[in-house]
């Protein structure tokens, strides 16, 4: 079974077919790409992948399990984690306390044992602590976990979200454009580190990118979207010498 | 002193204010045995907490929530007729210490479940909206309880929501809650220990839960929702928890205020709408978010009018500019830009306190 | 007859609500912000005709002009000093601030006019018509209210759709940073619309006191509320929706304190705001805003 099956998903914003028609399969362990030109319906894809958009019809299957239209927390659950193109962390908070938020589900107790701090808060606190602290250390950002997110440089911001993707460890990692705005030695860093993070956490990874050298580099499948449909689909070399791909990218 | 540099800055930060809290009601209480204290200022000591209490309550919901409510008076006045209901009712029944207790519990409780009732359908709407509900929702709360008629005689309690006569009570019944009147002879049971134990217990409590698991994922809430959701943290569920609370602590306020004083009604000045705006304007003046603060600007705005007699008829006024100001200082680009070129930024200013905390 | 005698109360009291509404509306659809000092600028606009009226024996029209401009000035003012510097702030910051802002308005008025009410001169000085032969007596004042709506909503709305700095309303409150882009001067349309929403201000708080003649400076606070309730009920942002909220609102209100209980008439109010916002929370009219991920 594999761990990602997309059956002909579709998405209408009032009169506008944004997305349509899209078929997708993921294996476990693969590193696949999702590329496409500005506006081709990329994010609107992972959207409704994570549940912040209802798909109009089509069904999403991880590992089996129906989860279309589920609520976004759920699908988090499920096993679905993902950045965002525009960073979205929680900038008033430690380094730390992000991923810790990421860990949320991962370690329990209740509302009143944080309050009156019972033993199993401090037990608790203390293990959060130890897993957040070595998710860090995979971007070396350990040495940072008492600086708020906000004042992270831009490519750290970036790191980080990835970081606390992970701490809610997910069987598939969804990554918005994870080199975007960064300098060719940054992005490939990130190359690297995502290459590793796969790795070590045996994960699944879905990523949307325009760097073309970091999708060759290290997708080994790749969708091509244009115009909210699959324009071609397969091994990264072969779509990326498709005539059709190669006319979308560069016109006529 | 090792075990408190062992703590991290926001712990310390409590144990500082649980101290100075301590050190202050040890001098105002010899002041008061030693004849020092005016009658004036010993009439203050109680509602001073109270209205610090509703305050640290508003400032969990405005600074953690990142949700401004403008009807955290009704939850004060929730928590006050409810107790003082409790205590009229059963006067002469049950023992003085235990009725207390028991009617702080169950007005804290009437308070947390109005907040939570109320918070079900607010927490869907955004910003803006949610304030005007929940001012609604205190306006509607005073409005119910002035035509409230409750009253209790040999036959039982009888209940009416249009004046006195329609009770039909035997001579020889006693009236709980009498309309606009409201609840008179409630036992005054607030000392100024209890207030003061139960302000820092309330701020034991708001540290606690904003430095655990779940306060955490308050404010992960209000940072950015989206991305909140993203990772799994139910929504819905953790703004309730922490209206809920925000509204319960705000009716231990109500308690204390409404066993501190004789006759207790529902106008616009102790519970509606003016009282609301009072609070958060201690929120706001302390700083968002800081629940200390809130303490101390509820203590300072209430007992500098008193001092500086004259200063009482403009109140409401400088309340109002100071509002603005603060506002316009923190946010207008040009007042930015001036603290920037004289070292009053932010950042600045931080820097500033750091740097003291090390020496 | 008691049933069409509240219904032309209600639909009266409705007129006003649907005239400050709008003053609520258009600013929340441009800028984006709640002027909750909106319900404040009224009770100001009605102190100013008062003075000029009852103070310096002025013919009501001149009266109700003087307010006006006075009022249009104002809601300029407040914007440019208090709203302004605050564009790029927070929802919570800018919120904050208009409260403050109406605050300051009523103690001022405090400071000035006292607390102790003062009855407000009606500036209708028709009787009205008696039909059925004076069953239902319809006042002056109502019909006069009624018609200033209906007429101030046509003429806004035509003038919305028509005219140039109509079209540039339209355009700010659709996409701010898009009209910026088409050299529409966004600073002087939200100004306008200030103006605009004061100027009615200043009409309504008149017409408001013709038939509630008791003057305070916590006289617009209420109605204040209950037209940003009404331009919730409508459908905030649209014109028409204020409108439709104000007169349901003024229905609502003036049904409740006759056939259920007059004191608890602002309750059942609120009880209706309420409903709705848990119902259809954009309103009856209005549209649904998603943020973009």
């Amino acid at each position: 079974m594999s761990l990602l099956e997309v059956n002909n998903l579709g998405i209408s914003f009032g009169g506008l077919r944004a997305v349509d028609e899209f078929n997708l399969t993921i294996e476990r362990g693969e590193l696949y790409g999702l590329i496409g030109p500005n506006g081709a319906g990329k994010t609107t894809v992972f959207n409704m992948l994570t549940g912040i958009y209802k798909p109009t019809d089509g069904a999403i299957f991880l590992d089996g399990k129906d989860i279309t239209g589920k609520k976004t927390a759920d699908i988090n659950k499920a096993g679905v984690a993902r950045t965002f193109q525009n960073i979205r962390l929680f900038g008033d908070q430690s380094v730390l306390d992000n991923v810790k938020i990421g860990l949320h589900n991962s370690f329990d107790y209740g509302t009143a044992t944080g309050i009156f701090r019972l033993p199993k808060y401090f037990a608790t606190e203390k293990e959060m602590d130890k897993k957040a602290l070595e998710l860090l250390s995979v971007f070396g950002l350990d040495s940072m976990a008492d600086v708020l997110a906000s004042n992270l440089p831009y490519g750290k911001q970036r790191e980080l979200e990835i970081a606390r993707a992970l701490a809610t460890n997910p069987k598939l990692l969804l990554l918005d454009e994870p080199a975007a705005g960064m300098n060719p030695n940054e992005t490939r860093d990130l190359m690297n580190t995502i290459a590793l993070i796969r790795k070590e956490f045996g994960v699944t990874i879905l990523l949307i990118e325009h760097d073309m050298k970091l999708v060759s580099g290290i997708c080994e499948k790749l969708t091509v979207l244009n115009f909210g449909r699959v324009l071609s689909q397969g091994r990264t070399s072969d779509v990326l010498n498709d005539p059709e791909v190669i006319k979308a990218y560069l016109g006529e | 002193m090792n075990l408190y540099k062992k703590l991290n800055k926001s712990t310390q930060k409590l144990v500082r204010t649980v101290a100075v809290l301590i050190v202050l009601f040890i001098v105002v209480s010899i002041m008061d045995s030693t004849g020092n204290l005016t009658s004036l200022m010993k009439g203050l000591l109680v509602p001073v907490c109270a209205y610090s209490l509703v305050a640290v309550g508003l400032n969990l919901c405005v600074g953690y929530l990142g949700e401004l409510s403008l009807g955290h008076a009704g939850f004060m006045c929730v928590g006050a007729f409810t107790s003082a209901l409790f205590s009229r009712a059963f006067q002469e029944v049950i023992p003085d210490v235990p009725r207390f207790i028991l009617a702080l519990i169950l007005g804290t409780i009437m308070a947390a479940l109005f907040g939570f009732l109320i918070a079900i359908p607010v927490l869907r709407l955004l910003g803006d909206y949610l304030a005007i509900v929940t001012l609604a929702f205190g306006e509607i709360i005073k409005n119910v309880i002035n035509v409230l008629y409750v009253g209790v005689d040999s036959k039982g309690v009888h209940f009416s929501m249009k004046d006195q006569m329609s009770l039909n009570m035997d001579f020889d019944g006693k009236m709980l809650i009498n309309g606009p009147q409201g609840i008179t002879g409630t036992p005054r049971q607030s000392t100024f220990l209890i207030a003061m134990l139960l302000l820092i217990l309330a701020l034991i409590v708001t540290h606690n839960f904003v430095h655990s698991r779940t306060g955490r994922a308050v404010m992960a809430i209000r940072d950015n929702q989206i991305a909140a959701e993203t990772v799994g943290l139910p929504v819905t569920k953790y703004k309730l928890v922490a209206f809920t609370l925000s509204a319960a602590i705000a009716g231990v306020g109500g308690v204390l205020y409404a066993h501190n004083i004789n006759s207790l009604t529902a106008t616009t000045n102790n519970f509606g709408y003016n009282m609301s705006i009072m609070i958060l304007v201690y929120v706001v003046l302390g700083g968002i978010g800081n629940f200390s603060g809130s303490v101390i600007a509820a203590v300072v705005l209430t007992m500098l009018p008193e001092l500086l007699r004259g200063l009482s008829t403009y109140r409401m006024l400088i309340y109002s500019i100071v509002l603005i100001a603060l506002m316009l200082f923190n946010w207008a680009p040009g007042i930015l830009k001036w603290r920037e070129a004289h070292g009053l930024s932010a950042a600045a200013i931080m820097g500033r306190f750091k740097k003291k905390e090390v020496q | 007859m008691g049933f069409l005698t509240y219904l032309i109360n209600g639909l009266s009291l409705g007129s006003v609500y649907a005239l400050i509404a709008l003053g609520y509306t258009m600013v929340y659809g441009i800028a984006k912000m709640l002027n909750f000092a909106h319900g404040d600028v009224i009770m100001i606009g009605a102190y100013l005709v008062f003075m000029c009226m009852s103070n310096s024996g002025m013919p009501a029209v001149v009266s109700i002009v003087i307010s006006i401009v006075c009022c249009t000035a104002l809601g300029m003012i407040i914007e440019k000093i208090a709203y302004k510097p605050l564009r790029k702030a927070t929802n919570l910051a800018v919120l904050i601030t208009a409260i403050g802002v109406s605050y300051f308005l009523q103690n001022m008025a405090l400071m000035i006019f006292g607390s102790n009410p003062v009855s407000f001169t009606s500036v209708i000085k028709w009787q009205g018509i008696s039909l059925a032969g004076g069953a239902l007596k319809i006042t002056g004042n109502a019909i006069v209210t009624i018609v200033t709506c209906i007429v101030i909503m046509i003429a806004l709305m035509w003038f919305v759709k028509n005219t140039k700095p109509g079209q540039a309303m339209r355009a700010v409150s659709e996409d701010k940073d898009a009209a910026i882009l088409m050299g529409i001067n966004v600073n002087a349309t939200i100004s306008l619309t200030f103006a605009i929403g004061s100027g009615l201000a200043a009409i309504a708080g008149a017409l408001l006191c013709s038939s509630y003649p008791s003057l305070t400076p916590y006289t617009g606070s209420m109605p204040g509320i209950k037209a940003f309730t009404a331009a919730v009920f409508g459908g905030i942002g649209s014109i028409p929706g204020a409108l439709i909220g104000g007169l349901l609102l003024g229905i609502i209100e003036i049904f409740a304190k006759a056939y259920i209980s007059s004191q608890l008439a602002d309750a059942i109010v609120f009880t209706v705001l309420i409903i709705v916002l848990l119902v259809k929370p954009t309103g009856i009219l209005g549209k649904q805003i998603k943020e973009k991920v």
